[in-house]
């Protein structure tokens, strides 16, 4: 190890996550690879150890004969403060070696607080911040992940995005980047290359002109980039990698365990939900293959926790028999499976029961709105007679922690809506009363808002998010409602909900604002304790932009987003037809019970197999 | 059913691993080995599993010991290589036995402080460094129990020290008691920095040799 490197690690906090060594990191002899790929995670390694499209692609990449593959993650503040002192890059964790002499920087990029990191990572590193400032074929800086639907923030920084499921897409890249390298291509016929790959996005083979007032006029695909860019998805999960041999941390992370990826997609169709429309369609693991992988990963891993994972978990078609299969493993090896995002249903109340075996940890719902008319609007299937039967059986059974979330600042919300939650709250409160099996224990009911965020490829991305004045009196409404001793209101920070709404749904310009941002300050801002806004309000004042542009402002049906060359499978006709229903209360089947024609049944070959 | 101590190094990358996460760590090793480590009974069981001298993070050592229970009986000589594949890099297994001796024979540390000077080693350092940590007293800071810090003498602590000096760093050699109270040796680097201050080292490092009884001989 560096010596500088030694010196550093005794003064900060929690040192492991900055060395490496961890069983099945993957080391591999630097003789017998020709190219190296920094995967970067641009937040803490606590948080991007837990990632799990970080845990697959690193196998995916690892996999490929010639390639090495390791992981770099954000420094907390007192190491980053220690590198800068002891000018020490940014080196990845397996080799040590320094990121800028990698030939690709991959992030990863989950959500927009993360926008800074990057840059700061970038910085750490020692590469140039903007793309057209780095000249030669290496490195190459690449991301994807959910937040790359709208990548324009970023596309002065990045060469390429990668657009949907990477298991695929990256190994494409990544041939194409080695011949690139043995040939000796500039980096511009790489990129022109490149951006033939289906999924790939070449933010600067695109020019973008704005109107007057701000809005874009054209977005021009230059030197025969494709008009359109389509997300790649993964055909057939059961061929798909699945990391049953899996890095475990030396250090404790925030999810410290088996995680099994049922299936990918979600039939729901959420309207204010992002990732249940650009994840479209639903594409599942067969139960043999999950009972399979889970017990393999258990085993070579020696967690002794497995958690079911998806977007709605209980909506695998086979989950009670995929339950039992895994029970045959983990009862007898003491594995205790968890069944996060669960419907308030019998069904899925029976099912935590038996997991939890008489464990009885809090339960989550989230509703998300408080009344029935409210929730038919944004198409969220729970009825208040569901939870309330689930939380009777719960209850009677000696639960007695819930824990409801919900939002405010919906389309269509009104006053109403939000007593609707204080008056869900006490309903819940009065079931404890009736059906507590054991009331000398009390009851925990947490209640927590957060301030809605309209997202790109929702039926949602035309919406204003409310103003902060009016999602402060909401908030306020509420807490004079919520009368219930047994209830504690948590509502979210309202600085990084309107940031989020900026950038999320933000063209290129803000690259200048977020550059400015970060000299200021901004590095670590997916963390309250790091995120300042005065210092993006500052950005944006001096960069002559307005963040309410971004934000309050309602879109017209016509107007051409700073992300229209991206294609999520699903159709802006139909996003809309689904905003106009959301006026009507009106809700939309999910898909098993009727396809609604969203379109993304053409990535799979025409028929969604749901 | 088994009773047996486990000695290991723990070095390089593993030295940064704290206390209660190596005790994690193991736990999952033992799994990953397929060995089932017996637990104890109540409502909240955990696995009869300890360290017979915890190590600072950041210290190395190779002679660290753990004690643990399993269901099944084990094969002492072929755990070391059983082992091996389920561990994260730095802890190596080095042997093991069903523990003949209990803890609290094991009286005495003897570790290896290397204190870097980063400009050379002043000259006179080792007969200064010698005379002040076998001399009347050595009081160093120290936590108490109510996390107050309070000066304590470790001088009736130390049993010997001798030095070696290199070009840029000064070896200490030490003896130290090693429970009831022990004292950690990292604290004799500490007390050359604050009663010889124009000595202190830019950098120390603590390594672990061995554990002795009271006849110092090797307690294992
Ligand atoms: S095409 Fe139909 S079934 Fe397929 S995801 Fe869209 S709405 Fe659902």
């Amino acid at each position: 190890m560096d010596q500088k490197l030694a010196r550093i690690l005794p003064k900060v906090q929690k040192p492991a996550r900055y060395v490496g060594g961890e069983y099945n990191a993957v080391i591999k002899d630097k003789a017998a690879v020709d190219f190296r790929v920094a995967f970067c995670f641009p937040d803490t390694y606590e948080i991007g150890m837990s990632n799990l499209g970080m845990r697959i692609l690193y196998g995916v990449m690892n996999n490929m004969e010639g390639v090495w593959c390791e992981r770099v993650f954000a420094p907390w503040g007192d190491m980053e403060a220690a590198l800068r002192e002891e000018h020490i890059p940014l080196y990845a964790l397996e080799s040590g070696d320094r990121v800028r002499d990698f030939d690709i920087v991959a992030f990863s990029v989950g959500y927009e607080m993360a926008y800074p990191a990057i840059l700061n990572m970038l910085e750490l590193s020692g590469i140039p911040l903007h793309s057209a400032d780095r000249g030669g074929l290496a490195p190459i800086v690449i991301a994807g992940g959910t937040a790359m639907y709208n990548a324009e923030p970023l596309a002065d920084f990045i060469d390429l995005a990668c657009i949907g499921e990477g298991e695929e897409e990256l190994v494409e890249l990544l041939t194409l980047c080695r011949r690139a390298k043995a040939e000796g291509w500039d980096k511009g016929r790489l990129l022109r290359e490149a951006c033939h790959i289906e999924g790939i996005y070449v933010p600067s083979l695109y020019e973008v002109r704005y109107h007057e007032d701000g809005t874009v006029a054209a977005i021009t695909p230059k030197d025969g980039a494709p008009e359109r860019v389509r997300k790649r998805i993964v055909q057939d999960m059961d061929s798909a990698h699945f990391p049953v041999k899996s890095i475990v941390p030396s250090t404790e992370i925030v999810h410290d365990r088996v995680t099994l990826e049922l299936f990918r997609g979600c039939i729901r169709g959420c309207r204010f939900c992002q990732a249940g429309y650009v994840y479209r369609p639903v594409r599942c693991r067969s139960k043999e293959k999950l009972a399979e992988y889970g017990a393999a990963a258990c085993a070579d891993s020696g967690y002794q926790e497995m958690t079911l994972s998806s977007l709605s978990t209980s909506d695998y078609p086979d989950l009670v028999e995929l339950c039992d299969a895994l029970e045959d493993y983990c009862g007898p090896h003491h594995v205790t499976l968890s069944l996060p995002s669960l419907r308030a249903d019998n069904f899925s109340m029976a099912l935590t029961e038996r997991m939890a075996k008489g464990r009885k940890a809090g339960l989550t719902f989230a509703p998300e709105a408080g009344t029935q008319r409210l929730r038919d609007a944004i198409n969220k299937n729970l009825t208040e007679k569901d939870l309330m039967e689930s939380l009777t059986r719960a209850f009677s059974n000696g639960w007695s922690a819930v824990k409801l979330y919900y939002m405010l600042g919906l389309p269509t919300e009104t006053d109403e809506d939000i007593i609707g939650i204080a008056e869900m709250a006490d309903h819940v409160v009065h079931c404890w009363r009736e059906h507590a099996s054991n009331k000398a224990r009390g009851v925990r009911i947490t209640v927590s808002t957060s301030w809605f965020v309209p997202k790109p490829f929702t039926a949602f991305q035309w919406e204003p998010q409310i103003s902060r004045e009016e999602y402060e009196r909401r908030v306020k409404l509420l807490r004079e409602h919520m009368t219930a001793r047994a209830v504690t209101y948590n509502w979210h920070d309202g600085d990084t909900s309107f940031l989020e709404a900026v950038l999320a749904r933000g063209d290129r310009r803000l690259g200048r604002v977020l550059e400015r941002a970060f000299e200021k300050g901004a590095h670590l801002d997916a963390w309250q304790d790091y995120f300042d806004l005065g210092r993006w309000l500052k950005a944006f004042d001096e960069c002559g932009l307005d963040p309410a542009f971004y934000a309050n402002r309602e879109r017209g049906r016509e107007e051409i987003f700073p992300w229209s060359v991206i294609s999520c499978g699903v159709g802006d006709e139909y996003l809309w037809r689904e905003r106009e229903r959301c006026y009507a209360s009106q809700t939309t089947p999910d898909c098993r019970t009727r396809c609604s024609g969203c379109g993304a049944n053409k990535m799979v070959g025409g028929t969604c197999d749901v | 059913m088994s009773k047996v101590r486990l000695c290991f190094a723990k070095e390089g990358v593993a030295s940064y691993i704290s206390h209660l996460d190596l005790l994690r760590t193991f736990q999952r090793v033992f799994i990953r080995a397929g060995m089932v480590i017996r637990h104890s009974a109540g409502f909240h069981p955990h696995p009869m599993m300890s360290f017979v001298l915890p190590l600072s993070v950041g210290q190395t050592s190779v002679c660290e010991l753990l004690d643990f229970e399993t269901e099944e009986e084990i094969d002492c000589a072929a755990l070391p290589a059983r082992l091996a594949p389920c561990l994260p890099l730095g802890v190596r297994a080095l042997e093991c036995h069903v523990p003949e001796r209990p803890v609290r024979e094991l009286q005495y540390l003897q570790a290896l402080v290397s204190m870097e000077y980063d400009g050379g080693v002043p000259s006179g350092t080792a007969e200064a460094v010698r005379r002040l940590l076998l001399g009347e007293q050595v009081v160093v800071e120290k936590r108490n129990k109510r996390k107050q810090i309070v000066d304590v003498d470790i001088r009736p602590m130390i049993h010997t020290v001798e030095t070696e000096e290199r070009e840029r760093f000064l070896l200490l050699r030490t003896v130290v008691q090693a429970q009831n109270p022990g004292v950690n040796p990292a604290l004799l680097a500490a007390a050359v920095s604050r009663h010889l201050p124009e000595r202190a080292p830019d950098f120390i490092r603590v390594h672990r040799e061995r554990l002795l009884d009271g006849d110092g001989s090797v307690f294992r």
